[in-house]
């Protein structure tokens, strides 16, 4: 048995719910840390911080299950829905210790998704990853048919929008968010080539 | 001369030890579950008195982008800094330009402590129990010239030293600048102790400048060298983004920088609920520095 053949049979035996419970450990982990003093004197950056980078790390895991079983055959498909799920409840819970924790004021949150772009391009990645939130279920699978899966294109802007927005927030030039970068256009560039490898090879 | 100007924020508005550590307690008791309301409540009970941060606080929370980006680099990485023996080239208008070692600089200059309120520009605050000597005693020391406007800035630059420089932040080396009426103010000092200990390596030693009415990337850290000009100096981050950071930079919850508000800041070391403070003008020395900025239109000139 290979490799892939074994992992594929793990996969096929891991529940999606034990991902879920796994990767939501982290945020209650890390307010924990938050809240006593684990994360510095200033905690409301680091934990804004830290929620908004696990969003994008689970966003690039999203688009690494595609090729995975494309270029490996490696079948996650299941697990593709949890991790966009996940990274939505990561995005929110971002969004929400930046608005309640570190902004604190309603007019000032309008004010900032309206004046600052940077703001304004995350607050667009939010919006777009709504939808997919709301129809990541088997009725709604059913109910779209082909259209599910164009709607769900959309996280390909998404995680873009993510990947500028934390270009854009960090001063001066720094190496960790282009590496992000790099990688979302890599894993973005694969979907770009054709399709089936087995025309390559006729 | 030194003593030119009084703190009104004196070692006794330190939090007392007893003080401090109840809040840990309160902190550690909350995270066990028993509730977040009274922590709440005890943060906005903290924002009434102005009260200078612990010094873990101000050694283990900097922004030394020479060691890292992080806020905890600086405090892990700065150890491998050589800050003795450590010379200070003083040039351009002076009458005495020259290698100045700063153990000779120690020995004219009267230290005096200053507890200032510290901004930083991305929008957190501290308050600081500095120890130093005012800049124009330095000045004075090398003799400025008559033809002399400002005054540039240079921070050391040790890529054996400094694992933050490999990758371009910034151009290096960190440089800044002031006008000299700034330079000479009073409130202007060149800050080489906190809490009465040599200043950590962290937060610039051997020697760093102060300026509290100005965001703190002005308060340039480590210096190697003091320039006197007659012309406006470069200055690192109007370099990087000119129109982000402005020569000036001065304290103003009315200009805003154009990616976040000035108007409110996050005091360090408030706890996760701590209630954000409205920024002062000047970060609170207007009283004293307002005049240095007559007839300017400040959200010009930011």
């Amino acid at each position: 048995m290979s490799v892939v053949d074994r992992i594929n049979g793990f996969a096929r035996k891991v529940p999606t719910w034990a991902v879920y419970i796994l990767y939501i450990l982290p945020a209650p982990y890390f307010f924990y840390l938050a809240l006593t003093g684990g994360l510095g004197p200033d905690p409301v950056k680091p934990l804004e911080h830290e929620y908004g980078e696990i969003a994008l790390q689970l966003l690039i895991i999203g688009l690494c299950i595609t090729p995975l079983r494309q270029y490996f055959g490696l079948n996650l498909i299941k697990f593709r829905r949890t991790f966009g799920v996940l990274a939505f409840t990561y995005v929110t819970l971002h969004l929400l210790v930046w608005a309640v924790l570190d902004v604190q004021s309603i007019n000032r949150v309008v004010e900032d998704i309206i004046k600052r772009p940077y703001i304004t391009i995350g607050m667009a990645g939010f919006l777009l990853l709504l939808p997919l939130a709301l129809t990541s279920n088997n009725w709604s699978v059913r109910r779209l048919g082909p259209k599910w899966r164009q709607l769900h294109k959309l996280t390909y802007v998404a995680v873009i929008l993510g990947g500028v927005h934390y270009i854009w927030l960090v001063k001066g030039i720094q190496l960790e968010p282009l590496i992000y970068m790099a990688v979302i256009l890599g894993l973005l560039a694969l979907r770009l080539r054709p399709r089936k490898r087995a025309s390559a090879a006729a | 001369m030194a003593h030119r100007w009084t703190n009104t924020l004196t070692l006794n508005d330190a939090t007392p030890r007893d003080v401090f550590l109840n809040r840990r307690q309160l902190i550690a008791g909350a995270a066990a579950g028993v509730g977040l309301v009274a922590l709440a409540g005890q943060a906005r009970a903290q924002d009434a008195a102005l009260e200078p941060n612990s010094y873990e606080d101000i050694t283990q929370y900097n922004n030394y982008y020479e060691f890292g980006t992080g806020k905890t680099d600086p405090a892990a990485n700065a150890h491998t800094l050589t800050t003795s023996p450590w010379e200070v080239q003083i040039d351009g208008m002076v009458d005495k330009p020259g290698a100045y070692a700063m153990a000779d600089i120690m020995d004219a200059m009267t230290i005096e402590e200053r507890i200032y309120r510290f901004r930083c520009v991305e929008a957190w605050s501290m308050v600081i129990p500095w120890n130093g000597f005012e800049l124009a005693d330095l000045l004075d020391m090398a003799g400025v010239q008559s033809g002399a406007k400002y005054v540039a800035f240079e921070t050391a630059l040790r890529p054996d030293e400094m694992p933050g420089v490999r990758f371009p932040v910034l151009d290096w080396p960190y440089v800044e600048g002031l006008r000299l009426d700034e330079a000479m103010h009073p409130l202007t000092i060149m800050a080489t102790g906190i809490y009465g200990k040599d200043i950590p390596n962290q937060n610039g030693a051997p020697m760093r400048l102060v300026v509290p009415w100005k965001y703190g990337f002005k308060s340039i850290k480590s210096i190697v060298r003091i320039t006197l000009t007659d012309q406006e100096p470069p200055t690192s981050w109007n370099k990087a983004n000119a129109r982000e950071y402005g020569f000036y930079s001065n304290v103003n919850p009315e200009v805003s920088h154009p990616r976040w508000s000035q108007a409110s800041e996050r005091v360090v070391g408030g706890g996760l609920f701590a209630k954000r403070q409205p920024t002062l003008m000047f970060n609170g020395y207007e009283e004293e520095v307002a005049s240095l900025y007559e007839g300017m239109d400040l959200k010009a000139n930011f």
